[in-house]
């Protein structure tokens, strides 16, 4: 079954193909490649949101790079939520719309699921049950996946995601926005045993987070501080310190709580070296198995919705005629397959 | 100019009393710009605010989702944050104007990133760092928002002297 995949929950407008038995055969992202012919030459600032444009060049883009026609899609899968309603309805209305005059059936697709299955586009792909830790920008939870639309939320934010954390940190620093990455690789120059910030709600029970009064700290701390390059590189190291250390705290209580052994970590801040060690060396502490997707594939991207309704529509789910696009989707309300 | 009043918050249990009793106040199609730097408690003040209402649950930032919707009893609010926003003109994209329909309710975080695309203002409200606590700074523009003004000023008790 060869599924086109659509995403544009949000700012990515993504775009991927997905074949059951061949596996990926074509993803791109707008932010990818060179669409200027398409833009006259000129790709204006502000149609940084602008899935309208994007959409259909970005599939013609993707059939041409897969070798693949249109009669040989057998569905379409198009995100329907969570998200920004207005950027939703523009993939769920293109997708329906092809799905319709190609006599295929379309799926809408829930934009959690996706990033939680993205894992199983790897080669080396975790078997369920799994406790993934999801963060981003926009996202910071933790949920038990024991198949597919079987998900039980352990965790989440309270209020900012850790990539959004790391961002308005490094905005507070004077390095840019968004600057998470920037902020990361500052901190690999600082020492860590100059300050110790707190690690939030991890003296009580639960796994919730909340990175929001981290915001404060830090700039306390900053203007604390002699401000030499020196103490911002050290203000960075025991931010992303506290960050990390709150992120394993809480995915080590996971595993612990649910008797899992396979951690599964996705998200553009899934891409963070500090994380990334810390997680490998707890994983080897309590003889769990940590698995990564590929970075292009932890942020939004058209092939984890493609693999997702990939499964549904395999399963036999479909959409009928009318379509909508749901911008407040409990991940815990998906039906099982 | 409107005459602004002035309440000291001396922590982020304050600043979301102060929201809950701005909720109070509030009726349909009341917008409210927030303004205040990275960290100053405007996220804060919206739990507050939402939580009066009936909100269970947490009030995550709507920075990278730019809007989150509540539908809350007879209320429909929604919660933007603009700071990323490159251009106004993406507020089109975000279907900007089916969220101003006269009825619901509109808090808005970054409110100069998106005009001059934005309905105006009911009230301003202003969050300012102040020692270890926050200044609350509220300004309204029109007569109903003058009546809201003075509504939290009798529910909030906080007021600073003049």
């Amino acid at each position: 079954m060869l599924i086109l995949g659509i995403e544009t929950s949000c700012d990515e407008t993504g775009v991927a193909l997905y074949d059951g038995e061949r596996g990926l055969l074509g993803h791109t992202l707008y932010s990818q490649v060179a669409m200027h012919a398409e833009y006259g030459g000129v790709v204006p600032e502000l149609a940084s949101r602008d899935h309208v444009q994007k959409l259909l060049p970005l599939i013609s883009e993707v059939l041409a790079q897969a070798g693949v026609t249109r009669a040989e899609i057998d569905g379409v899968a198009y995100t329907a939520g969570p998200g920004l309603i207005g950027a939703l309805l523009v993939g769920a209305s293109v997708g329906r719309s092809l799905a319709w005059a190609w006599g295929v059936p379309a799926i809408g697709v829930h934009h959690m699921e996706g990033h939680l299955l993205a894992p199983m586009l790897e080669e080396n792909p975790p078997v369920f049950p799994f406790v993934a830790l999801l963060v981003s920008g926009g996202h910071t939870m933790l949920v038990k996946v024991e198949g597919v639309g079987r998900y039980e939320i352990l965790g989440e934010s309270l209020d900012d995601a850790a990539g959004e954390a790391f961002d308005k940190t490094a905005k507070m620093l004077g390095l840019g926005y968004p600057g998470g990455p920037v902020l990361a690789r500052l901190a690999e120059s600082g020492d860590p045993e100059a300050y110790r910030f707190p690690r939030p709600m991890t003296d009580r029970p639960g796994l919730d987070f909340s990175f929001s009064g981290l915001k404060t700290f830090t700039l306390t701390t900053w203007q604390q501080s002699t401000q030499t390059e020196q103490d911002k590189a050290n203000v960075a190291r025991a931010f992303q310190d506290a960050v990390v250390d709150t992120l394993a705290i809480k995915c080590k209580r996971a595993l612990e709580k649910t008797g899992l052994k396979r951690l599964v970590i996705a998200g553009g801040v899934s891409a963070n070296k500090g994380l990334r060690e810390r997680l490998s060396k707890m994983g080897g502490e309590l003889g769990a198995e940590v698995y990564y997707p590929r970075p292009e594939f932890c942020t939004d991207n058209g092939a984890m919705i493609a693999y997702a309704g990939h499964l549904r529509l395999q399963a036999g789910q479909h959409e009928e005629l009318a379509f909508t696009a749901t911008p407040r989707w409990p991940l815990e309300t998906l039906p099982a397959i | 100019m409107p005459p602004v009043l002035s309440f000291l918050l001396e922590d982020s249990e304050a600043t979301e009393s102060f929201g809950a009793a701005l909720a109070r106040c509030c009726s349909g199609g009341t917008v409210v710009y927030l303004y205040g730097d990275l960290g100053a408690g405007k996220t804060t003040l919206v739990r507050g605010f939402l939580h009066a209402l009936g909100h269970r649950g947490a009030v995550k930032s709507p920075t990278y989702t730019l809007v989150e919707p509540y539908e809350l009893g007879a209320h429909r609010v929604y919660h933007f944050d603009l700071y990323r926003l490159g251009d106004p003109e993406e507020l089109e994209y975000l279907g900007i104007r089916d969220y101003f329909d006269g009825d619901s309710l509109a808090l808005i975080e970054w409110p100069q990133q998106g005009a001059p695309l934005l309905p105006s203002p009911s009230l301003e409200v202003t969050l300012l760092y102040h020692g270890d606590g926050r200044e609350v700074r509220i300004s309204a523009l029109g007569d109903a928002a003058e009546g809201i003004r003075e509504c939290v000023a009798a529910h909030f008790e906080r007021k600073i002297k003049p």
